[in-house]
């Protein structure tokens, strides 16, 4: 479990980015932070494995004070993958760049050849394994970070904005990939803003505004709050303004994915046959 | 590494005699500074070189951010006393490489916390630099802050990851710094290949001669900068040259260990 206390943090140069945050993340659960930018979510989640330590307040990961752990030992629970994967690609192989962590947590080398290989075959990546990763587009080099993290099966799994620059294909493989993780009983936590990607993941929201949490609680509870949204500079997901612009039919207002959406549409149909 | 150490080097918008000087005069007496700190190799000469810079600090309202760089210049001065020990000169002589070394950081220092990126292009143009390269100076000078927070997030990313850069003996420390330089390295360049296609897309260079809506003017004050400094560096020369200067003597030298080297007769100072 990830918990963190009245978590206040500031940078050396400016005033408070967090200002008093309670949170309980349990474990296998799949939380989703979103914000408007500059909420915090990024100095947030640097707290969860040790880069950033409070300066009041405390975060626990199961149970042990993150101030008395160094990141190399909390980041083998808890593994953040950065937004921009050009901040630690650095070999000249992607097989290398993915085996590079392993090494430093000293795996031997049959576990991770292993590891390495079902890593990039899992996240379509197998066909640029002796590729550097500098001729990768920036979507491919995404996944590369993000294989070089799960390559180490951390428990915790935790992904900042993991949908920029992919197409919609691999978001379509990355959301099933992530609900694959959750099914694994992984906790895995996600910052977005990508309101359409949460809409179908359907995970826990907590919504982060100037630094406090303004919203806790399911996906289609917060998605469809218009004011809260509004609030934290996101938008509801297309289908929750289809349904709230349809309201005149009776529709249920806390619907948010297309499949929920269209058996409610089809019901109304029939009601107005 | 943190980002506090360039902050030493940061300008700060601050009203103070020493921001508003010109940067013209304040360039003279930084490289005033910077030929004097060379020309002695005396332990009181330099020790003095460095002292007689705190006033201008303190005038300059910034003593919390240039403790910051004399800070981050630690190591190197540690490393350059330690190399200069080993190699066999005297404990003053290495003592008198540190103090120049950290007279030097802080000579720049100042003018940098000073002088603002424009006005130093200016002072540039002001001197005939063609504009290209007065751009070319000032806009890395104003990647600097942003390099230190890319290099800040470089290695999180990779302590994320399992690094460890404090781990190992020296040369695995050296070898540490490999996964945090090459991303470094390649996002400049990057961005300085994007720099360069929005500069040429906004017409860039388009004009021979351009023409700036401020113009450097110098007062009394940047005048009597340029005197002070002048003769602050003819007395200086003339001291080195004639004057014999009382020398600290301890006696300790390292061992002659190192039995490949060839021990020159280093300067006794």
């Amino acid at each position: 479990m990830i918990k963190t206390e009245m978590l206040h943090f500031a940078y050396p140069i400016g005033g408070d980015v967090l200002k008093g945050i309670d949170l309980e993340i349990g474990d296998s659960e799949f939380v989703a932070i979103m914000g408007e930018n500059g909420a915090g979510k990024t100095t947030l989640i640097k707290h969860f494995n040790g880069l950033h330590k409070p300066t009041k307040g405390r975060v626990t990961v199961d149970d042990i004070d993150t101030k008395k752990r160094s990141v190399a030992s909390i980041a083998r629970d808890v593994g953040l993958v950065f937004q921009n994967p050009d901040h630690q690609l650095f070999c000249e192989t992607v097989k290398e760049e993915v085996a590079f962590s392993l090494r430093n947590f000293g795996y031997d080398a049959e576990t991770i050849e292993r590891r390495t290989t079902s890593i990039l075959e899992t996240l379509d990546l197998s066909q640029y394994a002796e590729s550097s990763p500098f001729t990768l587009s920036g979507g491919e080099r995404k996944r590369v970070a993000l294989a070089s993290v799960l390559a180490w099966n951390p428990k915790y799994v935790v992904l900042d904005e993991p949908t920029i620059g992919q197409d919609y294909l691999q978001k379509d493989r990355l959301r099933n990939f992530i609900l694959q993780l959750v099914s694994q009983r992984k906790t895995v936590i996600m910052v977005t803003h990508d309101v359409e990607f949460v809409a179908e993941c359907k995970p826990r929201v907590i919504l982060l505004s100037r630094g406090e949490i303004v919203a806790d609680g399911p996906a289609r509870v917060i998605l469809s709050d218009e004011a809260l949204l509004d609030k934290c500079s996101l938008m509801r997901p297309q289908i929750s303004s289809l349904m709230s612009s349809l309201r005149d039919l009776g529709l249920s207002q806390d619907v948010i994915d297309v499949y929920t959406a269209r058996a409610c549409l089809l019901e109304a149909v029939k009601r107005v046959k | 590494m943190s980002i506090k150490i360039f902050e030493g080097f940061k300008f700060t918008k601050l009203s103070t005699p020493l921001h508003n000087l010109d940067p013209r005069a304040k360039f003279l007496l930084t490289i005033g500074f910077f030929i004097v700190t060379l020309l002695f190799s005396n332990f009181y000469a330099l020790l003095a070189v460095l002292l007689i810079q705190l006033p201008l600090v303190v005038i300059a309202r910034s003593t919390r951010r240039w403790l910051r760089s004399m800070k981050g210049g630690t190591f190197l001065a540690v490393l350059i006393f330690v190399m200069n020990f080993i190699t066999g000169t005297t404990f003053v002589f290495s003592l008198s490489m540190t103090i120049r070394f950290l007279a030097l950081i802080s000579s720049f220092s100042i003018f940098f916390m000073t002088t603002s990126p424009d006005d130093l292009g200016l002072a540039l143009e002001s001197m005939k630099v063609p504009y290209t390269l007065c751009f070319t100076f000032t806009t890395a000078v104003r990647l600097v802050p942003t390099m230190a927070i890319d290099a800040q997030t470089v290695v999180d990313a990779q302590k994320s990851r399992g690094l460890e850069l404090e781990r190992g003996n020296l040369l695995k420390r050296i070898r540490n710094y490999v996964p945090i330089l090459i991303p470094l390295i390649v996002n400049a360049i990057r961005r300085s290949v994007e720099l360069a296609e929005a500069l040429e897309s906004r017409a860039f260079g388009s004009t021979e001669k351009r023409e700036s809506l401020i113009t450097l003017k110098m007062k009394t004050l940047d005048y009597l900068t340029i005197v002070v400094t002048l003769t602050f560096v003819a007395v200086a020369t003339y001291v080195n040259l004639y004057i014999p200067l009382p020398t600290l003597d301890i006696p300790i030298r390292m061992p002659h260990i190192w039995p490949w080297m060839s021990y020159p007769s280093w300067p006794n100072v």
